[in-house]
């Protein structure tokens, strides 16, 4: 599915057009139109209720789109496809609140998270074998967790936590990883540290990023989407878009 | 593969209740065949069919604990699992009664002769022979669990409102058991048993071999259920319980985990109440009250919940204390001490007194518990 198939619509990794959903009559969508090359990094700004989050349900499965298009790889349908069907297309997702397994030792999480076939019969008689070992490993080493490997994640602190989620995507080894607010909580340093983690990541994979934190999208140094009441304001360097008269207006305020 | 399936990783409690079930499976049918009666190292046969009864409910333990205490399925309708294994087995005994019964009718069972039937309902047919009834004591329970968990599951119906389904079900069992015209022996359940593979079931070698069988399966049961949780779908299973939608954007179809575990844990729940009934004598509809499958939860919950030896030891702790309340003067009071356990263990044992009991044990061998060196995370 790197290449585009031969019946693709498009080039893009990512293709969405024209779509809108609404809750109970509030339209938290309407009319967005996105498109993410392969090998992309997106960062996405916008203020709260903007759409941001329902934009990442809408392409991980969760909430399905009213209307309009949601492609992936040129030619497959996420509209009709569930969570762990995307998933396993190879779209990872990382939540705003950092979500991992407390109960689990870190390597487990880690584990649970590593590439390979999700059936019930094959994980029942699972063995970890070498080179999955040596890639958890190797995981556990760029998110700095090594030395902890053992310990219960729900003993994580919350940067720690983040960390660890990332590590699971990267396990996951998606073609398209969802990052939702990674520096939330963070200090300075651990936000920086997180903005390298990042730019590491972007080398082989796709990523779009949801951020508030301005200093953290400059860092990264990214084509920016700012999203507003549910569709695209403006797009473009982040220079350019700070620039913008309505995007001053309605997000970075007077 | 199996082998190491079963066996791998096994901790020192697990080997430890292993040992036990094992050689209270050997001993105590020892001690009640080869010891005269009058000597102090006999158990009666009473006893011993007391015990295999708390056995019996301590294999329908680990069952709801695989569920309930590592997949989080509070399921308040494991009885009726229980249940229809035991009439499984029941039919299979009253077809053994042949021409013996009241009626002295070679094909029909006492009941259906009573109420003028003429021929055995289709649904009798086979349970005349071992082999399949033994089939039927895991295949009905296990179908139904996974017809139910099939539709329950993929519609995503989780927490309470799963709980309140499952306890329809086993209540609905309830009613459609006690019509006489189901064929299932109406109110009166399936008893006056004769023989079971051509042994008398009332003779004390028999309740001696059924003593013992209940030991095999609880450890078979066991070894079964410890595999499964700490195999990694063990781990897919506890990360469900905790954190459902992220174990699915993992990639992992949560359903299907829910039902396999679901319906492995209605087989063994059937086993259970197989082997069961030729050890009470009887089995009738009243094993499918809702009372029953909430009284399992409290065994589960006292013993320690998501821990198997936990389970099986709340099971016999709470069954004993049973024994001991109802069969004095304490009698009436019963329900009133059942409650008043499950207050305290919710309250003061959460872990409960398996997990208690283990975390005694630590800090003392731990006197002083140094948090551990950790540099305070700065936010």
């Amino acid at each position: 599915m790197n290449a585009p198939t031969p019946g693709a619509l498009t080039s893009s990794l990512l293709y969405l057009d024209g779509v809108s959903v609404s809750f109970d009559g509030f339209k938290a969508i309407r009319g967005l139109s996105l498109t993410i090359e392969p090998g992309e990094m997106r960062a996405i700004i916008g203020p709260n209720g903007a759409g941001k989050t329902t934009m990442m349900d809408i392409i991980t499965g969760k909430t399905r789109p009213d209307e309009g298009t949601v492609m992936f790889g040129g030619s497959v349908d996420l509209t009709k496809l569930d969570e762990a069907a995307i998933a396993n297309l190879g779209i990872g997702r990382k939540f705003q609140k950092p979500t991992v397994f407390d109960f689990h030792t870190i390597e487990d999480n880690i584990l649970l998270a590593l590439k390979s076939k999700r059936t019930v019969l094959k994980t029942l008689f699972w063995q970890t074998e070498g080179a999955q070992q040596k890639r958890i490993d190797e995981i556990l080493g760029i998110v700095k967790l090594a030395d902890k490997r053992e310990r219960l994640a729900g003993s994580l602190s919350h940067g720690q936590k983040q960390w660890l989620e990332i590590g699971m995507l990267l396990a996951q080894d998606p073609k398209l990883l969802l990052v939702d607010e990674p520096a939330a909580g963070m200090t300075d340093g651990e936000t920086a540290q997180t903005a390298v983690l990042l730019k590491e990541i972007a080398k082989d994979h796709s990523v779009i990023v949801v951020e508030h934190d301005m200093g953290f999208i400059r860092e990264l140094g990214v084509k920016v989407t700012v999203l507003h009441e549910g569709s695209v304001l403006a797009e473009g360097p982040l220079d350019q878009v700070s620039a913008n008269e309505r995007v001053v207006e309605v997000y970075l305020g007077r | 593969m199996i082998t190491r399936f079963l066996l791998s990783n096994m901790d020192r409690r697990g080997l430890v209740f292993l040992a036990l079930i094992a050689a209270i499976g050997l001993l105590v049918p020892l001690a009640n065949l080869l010891m005269p009666a009058g000597s102090p190292l006999h158990v009666s046969t009473a006893t011993m069919s007391l015990w295999g009864k708390y056995l019996c409910y301590a294999l329908l333990a680990i069952s709801l604990d695989l569920v309930w205490g590592y997949c989080g399925i509070l399921s308040l309708g494991h009885g009726a699992f229980f249940a229809l294994g035991g009439y499984a087995m029941g039919m299979y005994l009253m077809r053994q009664i042949g021409s013996r019964g009241v009626y002295g009718n070679p094909v029909l069972p006492d009941f259906m002769v009573f109420l003028n039937w003429q021929e055995l309902p289709w649904y009798w047919y086979g349970f005349s022979s071992f082999p399949f009834a033994m089939l039927m004591v895991l295949l009905v329970p296990g179908l139904l669990a996974f017809v139910f968990g099939w539709f329950a599951f993929r519609s995503r119906v989780t927490g309470v409102y799963l709980s309140i389904i499952t306890q329809a079900l086993t209540y609905a069992l309830l009613l459609a058991f006690f019509r006489n015209d189901m064929g299932f022996g109406g109110n009166n359940g399936l008893t006056d048993f004769k023989d079971l593979l051509g042994f008398n079931v009332q003779a004390q070698g028999t309740r001696a071999a059924l003593f013992a069988m209940t030991c095999v399966m609880l450890i078979s049961g066991f070894l079964i259920a410890r595999g499964i949780v700490s195999s990694k779908l063990g781990k897919v299973v506890i990360a469900i319980r905790d954190a459902e939608s992220r174990t699915r954007f993992l990639g992992y179809r949560v359903d299907r985990f829910k039902l396999f575990v679901f319906t492995v844990s209605a087989c063994m729940a059937g086993v259970a109440g197989a082997l069961y009934v030729p050890q009470v004598g009887i089995i009738n509809p009243s094993e499918f009250a809702p009372a029953n499958s909430i009284e399992t939860v409290i065994w589960v919950a006292v013993g320690g919940r998501g821990s198997l030896v936990g389970a099986a030891l709340g099971a016999v702790v709470v069954n004993w204390a049973k024994t001991m309340f109802t069969s004095g003067f304490m009698a009436p009071y019963w329900l009133f001490a059942l409650g008043a356990l499950f207050v305290f263990v919710t309250l003061f044992m959460p872990k409960g007194i398996l997990g208690t009991a283990q975390g005694w044990w630590e800090s003392r061998k731990r006197p002083a518990p140094v948090p551990a060196a950790e540099p305070a995370p700065a936010e």
